[in-house]
């Protein structure tokens, strides 16, 4: 067998990490120190800027790695010794005694009941409540099993008690459970343990740990959320009542230099703040004030998130509002916020409650981890990574990805998770690579002729149903509904356990039919149609009630009728479900091979990183050479040239016989789907592939502004390093202009690098010149994470920073000077300048971006930029399997963020191109000769030429489906005047049933 | 007429129209609790039939929603669908059904807002339409 991949951390980078490995063939061995993976964002309540439920969409990652066949999830081990090199590492683990052996534990929570050891600090809760000796982690604990805490069990200190072993029917307790070494020899490790919040203990003049009414934003992440310790009702610590005024306050621990403070800007706490106060509201009606320096919304879709924030959910925003100290009214708990507002003026406010945002720092006992794996960790005590080597470490064979590499967001981490596997699975893949055995399922009962017996899952997710929709009632409903033999309720139906119940179920209870109330089909039911596999079901009988995103959430003040509503449609659903069949998908072979639109620096990452596990990439190119927008950089980045690295990279890509490059080239349409495109160019050449991804980038906004073109004055950042670079820079009273093009009217984003651009010039005049003039003026300085050293130079080599209203114009300029109001100062200033540099956005080059996405049927968003599968879990792939994106073309971005994100599409295209076939699905259409008349109304209907007549021995013609080729849209079926054509799945029959079932009822399915 | 709560059977497909509606429910975009969406998987699934079945079966409106214009994940199914409900509303008026209780909308996949928009004006229409005229024939 060939190597395995070590992962270390089960937070969403290592699930991610091991997901894709696993899907690639690589077996993987994933080890996380904590009883159960999830990390963080199983413990967050929701995600910005979707809103998204944290629980529910990552918990399906969760029970996909539990329930890979590739993986094996070692749980509360921890790494203790790296031997080796890139290719053969033997790697030792501590397999810490649990004391509960986890294939015996059927996770039912009898032991708890009796443990008499209660008060012991719950971690999972960030110590809001206590928890037993003995425990189970959390509802959504993957493995949902109990563990002993050896150091705090009388049992096991002082050889008294004994309860839980009595108590646990199954006999998995075990108190001479001991720690075991274990060995593993894999090819390569990816790091990911993730990060710390910062102790905002250090931060005395916030009163945290001393005031009750003083909470981190991960305890008040906590304190939102629905399986937190208050089920989701937000209180006021001290009285226990509804809280009326909250601040948030930002850069806790982050952007200072006082003692025990970090320089750094923690990158994601402007935009949790926003949506912690944002879900708030959607609790109850209350005041909230959020004070922060800079509002650092710079990701995809985040500025329209802020703005809602501010507009929609009436936050109060207090812009350069740094907190000075907090203070407690003994004897009301309330907090006096003690601030200097925008104007400069000391301002007093009083608040119920204050949330700390809290930066982000490296794990817990990082050094020693580096030790351990003998890799080098940068100045603030992150790991060592370099511009143009994002995911490597330093030591070759080892990689890294998430917040271990900085402070980053969870689209990022995924990407870069993604993409770390690309790396780490090129040193496993080589000529003698066996893929892993696929996973076998128990064979599937036959259904054919039964009576439908209907087992239905209602599910509460937390409270995002069921603090809207009566799901014991819609429960109670399900069971009154003929052929349904069990209808039960679930908390999270998602969870491993509830999955683990419903395969169950399908045995106990001889269920031939699924039914889950919850949420959407769309997200979610691979999930539950992996159950049903694995209970021996055809996952086709399996039918989704959309109970959540098309009901509770939409409808969040209508108990009632969103009651009715809920019970309506599991009522649809249960009439098709009746009706379902067993399919078969059909297999398709794969083209093992991929291509890559846009020859940049993503492009070419990506093509290297297919290559390197030995498939052929056709790299396109519209322009004569490769490099794309990176041959304006002038910069040197890590102390390396960008053009010299560009010429390694266009080297390597050249010279690599697995990558066919296109110069010059157009694309001229990609028919197919999945693992069979046709790559056509303009010039008529056309190429087999099984995967494309779009690296098209993005393309520079050209000004309007400030008689850009014709004063000579006037010039973009990139025309500005070029000039710095070639000694032409002359300026000596320097203006930057920040966002013009970006966060206006027209532009609604935020271009990303602009900020970061503008300081590093500033440095570089200042650099030449100290007696130089150099302003910035902004809305705000967005230099996020390690970038704020760039701004904090900026700032200690005399830079001006000039900040003006975000509702204001654009300052003017006359040819001589510019003016603006300066919000700090409060008066109009006026600014002698010989050149004005324009921080010019970054525009979307919409127009180029159409013409590919009607190729594929790809969306576009709303500022231009392709819109992705799932904006947090699913940050490179489409909707349409097989099509993938990277780069600026997804979003504007930093080179270090193209290159991960560009690996982590090679990644997701591997796990296509790797597989000789895939199975098609087996919603597909089907012609009933015995009805065709050979009309040939279908074969015109078809835009995949999928039908074709065929004469019959008889004489007559009939219509026959090619079910490789069928995409299953039913446009025939809703076609045939003869009723000859059906779609598997989708028969005229179920739904019509789903729509007498909606009508032949009252509303809500009456009494 | 006050009291009149609709009741509106919605065909989503798949791809767009459906990813709308869900999207309006991330974005908590709040609207009428009167329609029951069935998922297609492209508006050009919908079969006249399952229309006029709705209709028959006492639904006071109907609405296919379908992806833009040049948008279709299935290449042209919206097309289709577009001429089949163009043919169909002439068919409804002649039964004596209002055309206007027949809507076809196109709806993206990021449309969460259209999605709500579609939903509240429709059910205003058929609220100031009034119930379906079978109903009226039974009683």
């Amino acid at each position: 067998m060939s190597k395995s991949a070590l992962v270390i951390g089960g937070g969403i980078a290592g699930i991610q990490a091991s997901l894709d490995l696993a899907d690639r063939g690589i077996h993987v061995f994933l080890v996380e120190k904590d009883p159960t993976i999830g990390g963080v964002m199983c413990r967050l309540d929701k995600t910005f800027p979707t809103n998204d439920c944290s629980a529910c969409i990552l918990s399906p990652k969760m029970a996909d790695c539990a329930g890979h066949p590739n993986i094996d999830v070692l749980t509360y081990h921890e790494v203790q010794k790296v031997e080796g090199q890139a290719g053969d590492f033997k790697v030792t683990v501590l397999k810490k005694a649990r004391y509960v052996n986890p294939k015996e534990c059927t996770g039912c929570g009898d032991c708890l009941a009796k443990c008499p050891v209660k008060n012991i600090p719950d971690k999972y809760e960030y110590g809001l409540v206590n928890r037993k000796a003995i425990y189970i982690p959390h509802a959504q604990a993957v493995p949902r099993v109990a563990i002993i805490d050896g150091e705090r069990c009388n049992m096991i200190q002082k050889g008294k008690c004994g309860l839980c072993a009595k108590n646990c029917g199954k006999g998995a307790i075990h108190y001479d459970d001991k720690d075991e070494v274990i060995t593993l020899e894999v090819g390569s490790i990816i790091a990911a343990p993730g990060f710390k919040v910062w102790n905002a203990e250090t931060a005395t003049e916030y009163g945290y740990g001393r005031y009750q009414n003083v909470v981190t934003a991960i305890e008040y992440e906590r304190l939102m959320c629905a399986s937190g310790p208050h089920r989701g009702h937000i209180v006021i610590p001290s009285s226990g009542e509804d809280p009326k005024k909250i601040a948030y306050i930002q850069c806790c621990g982050s952007r200072s230099e006082k003692k025990g403070w970090k320089k750094y800007c923690s990158s994601v706490c402007c935009m949790y703040a926003v949506k912690q106060a944002m879900i708030t509201k959607e609790h109850g009606d209350l005041q909230e004030d959020i004070f922060f320096m800079d509002i650092r919304s710079y990701g995809k879709e985040f500025e329209a998130y802020i703005h809602r924030g501010e507009r929609e959910y009436g936050i109060n925003m207090h812009r350069a509002a740094r907190v000075s100290n907090i203070e407690e009214d003994p004897v009301t708990k309330q907090l006096t916020v003690n601030y200097t507002d925008a104007n400069g003026d000391a301002v007093s406010d009083v608040f119920d409650m204050v949330v700390l945002s809290v930066g982000l720092v490296p794990p817990e006992g990082a050094e020693e981890f580096a030790q351990t794996l003998g890799i080098e960790l940068n100045e603030y005590g992150f790991c060592k990574t370099s511009v143009f080597h994002p995911l490597e470490t330093t030591k070759p064979g080892i990689f890294v990805t998430g917040a271990f590499a900085a402070p980053k967001d969870i689209p990022t981490s995924v990407a870069e998770a993604c993409g770390a596997s690309a790396k780490a699975g090129a040193y496993i893949v080589d000529e003698n690579f066996e893929p892993c055995a696929p996973k076998v399922y128990p064979p599937e009962k036959d259904v054919e002729g039964k009576e439908p017996r209907i087992g239905v899952w209602v599910c509460h997710c937390g409270i995002n149903i069921g603090s809207v929709v009566d799901v014991p009632a819609v429960t109670a409903y399900a069971k009154t509904l003929p052929n349904v033999v069990l209808a039960e309720e679930s908390q999270y139906a998602c969870a491993q356990d509830c999955l683990e119940s419903i395969s169950a179920a399908i045995q106990e209870h001889d269920l031939n039919r699924v039914v889950v109330a919850s949420c959407t089909p769309r997200t979610h039911e691979p999930l539950f149609r992996e159950a049903c596999r694995n209970g021996g079901l055809n996952k086709y009988l399996y039918n989704m009630a959309n109970i959540r995103d098309q009901c509770s959430w939409i409808h969040m003040h209508e108990h009632e009728a969103a009651t009715a509503k809920a019970k309506d449609l599991l009522r649809m659903a249960i009439a098709k479900a009746r009706l379902l069949e067993p399919l078969v998908g059909a297999e398709i072979p794969v083209t093992n091979a991929a291509a890559v639109i846009g020859g940049g620096i993503t492009g070419m990452t990506a093509a290297l990183d297919i290559a390197a596990q030995g498939y052929p990439v056709h790299l396109v190119e519209r322009e004569a050479e490769l490099g794309g927008y990176a041959r304006n950089f002038r910069f040197k980045e890590d102390g390396v040239d960008v053009q010299e690295f560009l010429a390694d990279t266009i080297k390597k890509v050249e010279s690599n016989p697995l990558i066919t490059v296109h110069k010059n080239a157009v694309v001229k349409d990609i028919p197919g789907y999945v693992g069979n495109f046709k790559l056509q160019l303009e010039g008529g050449e056309e190429y087999p592939i099984g995967a494309v991804l779009f690296a098209v980038g993005a393309a520079a906004y050209q000004p309007t502004e400030y008689n850009f073109g014709s004063d000579p004055k006037v010039m973009t950042q990139t025309v500005a390093e070029k000039a710095m670079d070639d000694g032409s820079f002359k300026g000596k009273d320097v203006v930057f202009i920040q966002c013009v093009g970006s966060r206006n009217d027209k532009v609604a984003y935020c271009s990303r690098v602009c900020c970061a651009a503008s300081c590093r010039e500033a440095i570089k005049i200042k650099m030449a010149d100290p007696t130089a003039n150099v302003t910035i003026i902004h809305k705000d300085i967005r230099t996020y994470a390690f970038r704020e050293e760039l701004y904090y130079r900026a700032c200690q080599m005399g830079v001006k920073f000039l900040r003006y209203n975000e509702s204001e114009p654009l300052p003017e300029y006359d040819g001589n000077c510019v003016k603006v109001y300066d919000a700090t100062l409060g008066a109009q200033v006026e600014i002698p300048v010989d050149t004005v540099i324009l921080a010019a956005g970054i525009a979307p080059d919409r127009e180029n971006k159409e013409n590919l996405a009607k190729m594929v049927k790809v969306p576009i968003s709303k500022d231009g930029f392709y819109f992705e599968a799932h904006q947090k879990l699913r940050p490179v792939d489409f909707a349409t399997e097989g099509v993938y994106v990277a780069g600026a073309a997804h979003w504007p971005k930093f080179m270090d963020e193209c290159i991960a994100q560009a690996s982590g599409a090679a990644s997701r295209m591997l796990t296509v191109i790797s597989k000789d076939k895939l199975i098609s699905e087996g919603i597909t259409a089907v012609s009933n000769p015995d009805r065709c008349d050979g009309c040939g109304v279908c074969v015109g209907c078809c835009d995949y030429n999928a039908i074709t007549l065929v004469e019959q021995p008889n004489g007559l013609v009939k219509s026959n489906v090619n079910a490789g080729l069928c995409k299953g849209c039913g446009c025939c079926v809703a076609s045939c005047p003869a009723g000859a054509m059906e779609q598997r799945g989708f028969r005229s029959k179920q739904i019509i049933a789903e729509i007498d079932a909606c009508l032949d009822f009252p509303v809500g399915g009456g009494e | 007429m006050a009291d009149f709560e609709p009741r509106i059977v919605t065909f989503c497909c798949n791809w767009c129209s459906y990813a709308g509606a869900d999207g309006a429910g991330v974005a908590r975009l709040q609207m009428p609790t009167n329609f029951r969406i069935i998922r297609t998987m492209c508006s050009a699934r919908v079969d006249p039939e399952f229309v006029l079945r709705a209709f028959a079966k006492g639904a006071d409106g109907v609405m296919v929603l379908g992806c833009h214009p040049a948008d279709c994940h299935y290449i042209g199914g919206n097309y289709r669908a577009r001429r089949r409900i163009a043919l169909l509303r002439m068919v409804l008026e002649q039964y004596g059904f209002d055309p206007k209780r027949l809507k076809l909308e196109w709806v993206s996949a990021s449309e969460g807002e259209k999605f709500q928009k579609t939903i509240v004006e429709f059910v205003d229409t058929i609220k100031e339409l009034g119930p379906t005229p079978l109903v009226k024939e039974e009683n």
